[in-house]
């Protein structure tokens, strides 16, 4: 394996304007994708969950469970047979606070066929709260595409990078 | 086949050079006979750390546990937050014979992952610190919906030599990776 194959960066997007972001296409030579997310919706006085879809199903094939402290409380929540993106709880600043928010997901074994896609996200919005989620979406196909929105609003505010990369394993 | 580093029955894996800052030296991929646990063993020692990522699949819910150079002693610890969907709680164990990576799903559907970082894995100077994010859901509530952050202590100031992963029966296409990062000089 040649040096600096084994976590290499795949695709970066920069937003010039508030928009969703899709990633597609993605290589099927990883075991592993990790997605980094750093910005802000374009919701105006508070934060908002981001949502996430793989392969354009808009089916009711996702849940999540997540685990959130605000400041005041620690709590959790699920949600299952979402029929649109899921990991509630992962949330972005809203332009109050703009571009001060990150998420990093893990999306584990996303290119084999063989199971279910399970993912991990972990989330810091910035003076709103700090987070960990889980999220599962009943499908055995690799995920091919990855399409990101804010709940309230859908779009991400200019400037916020979207970084997804990619894990080989040996 | 035996595979250099690898111990497990009805596994497949493979073993690579270390080469970059983020190298891939393991991984192991359960077969249809299944397999009790899995054990890295002869882990290089040209890293600063190690990160172990897991997808398993069982079907009874212990947890996944994890032992370093065969140390069964009382000698581990661990703080754990997760939520289960309803509520958000923390527990603490000391003097544990074994560190936890996480709780794992009884769905054999649905996997449980997990990332781990072995922070400064080589040092001989200062205990073993882990530290996991995982999670684990099955479209259903309670035992099948988990999240949360584990820290484990290991209190030897060994480097580690091989890791053990066990605690559940791991079921056909479980996975199991361990990588190295080096650090700067």
């Amino acid at each position: 394996m040649p040096a600096g194959n084994t976590y290499e960066a795949i695709a970066t997007q920069t937003l010039g304007s508030a928009a969703t972001i899709t990633f597609s296409s993605i290589p099927q030579t990883y075991t592993d994708l990790v997605l980094v997310v750093n910005g802000s919706t374009t919701r105006g006085t508070t934060s908002d969950t981001i949502r996430i879809q793989f392969n354009g199903d808009t089916g009711s094939n996702y849940s999540s469970t997540n685990i959130v402290g605000n400041g005041t409380a620690a709590s959790s929540s699920r949600y299952s047979n979402q029929t649109m993106p899921f990991v509630d709880g992962i949330r972005l600043t809203g332009t109050d606070f703009p571009l001060a928010s990150m998420i990093v997901y893990q999306l584990m074994n996303y290119s084999n066929t063989t199971t279910n896609k399970t993912v991990l996200a972990r989330g810091s919005g910035a003076n709103y709260n700090v987070a960990a989620a889980v999220g599962l979406w009943r499908s055995t196909a690799a995920i091919t595409s990855i399409y990101l929105q804010g709940d309230t609003v859908a779009n991400f505010a200019i400037g916020t990078t979207f970084s997804l990369y990619g894990i080989k394993n040996a | 086949m035996p595979i250099l580093g690898i111990v497990a029955s009805q596994i497949s894996g493979h073993l690579f050079a270390p080469s970059g800052a983020y190298d891939s030296i393991a991984t192991t991929t359960v077969g249809a006979g299944g397999s009790s646990s899995i054990t890295f063993s002869s882990i290089p020692q040209g890293y600063t750390h190690l990160q172990i990522r897991c997808m398993v699949l069982t079907s009874s819910q212990n947890n996944l546990l994890v032992r370093f150079n065969g140390d069964s002693g009382s000698n581990y610890a661990l703080h754990q937050l997760q939520g289960n969907g309803s509520a958000a709680s923390s527990e603490n164990q000391t003097t544990e014979t074994r560190a936890r990576i996480c709780l794992l799903n009884p769905n054999a559907s649905y996997p449980a992952v997990s990332v781990t970082d072995i922070l400064d894995y080589t040092n001989t100077s200062k205990a073993t610190t882990i530290r996991t994010l995982w999670g684990a859901d099955a479209n259903a509530a309670d035992t099948q919906a988990r999240v949360g952050l584990t820290s484990g202590l290991w209190t030897n100031t060994a480097a580690i030599t091989s890791i053990e992963l066990y605690g559940s029966p791991f079921t056909q296409y479980s996975s199991f990776a361990l990588y190295g990062i080096k650090g700067g000089n």
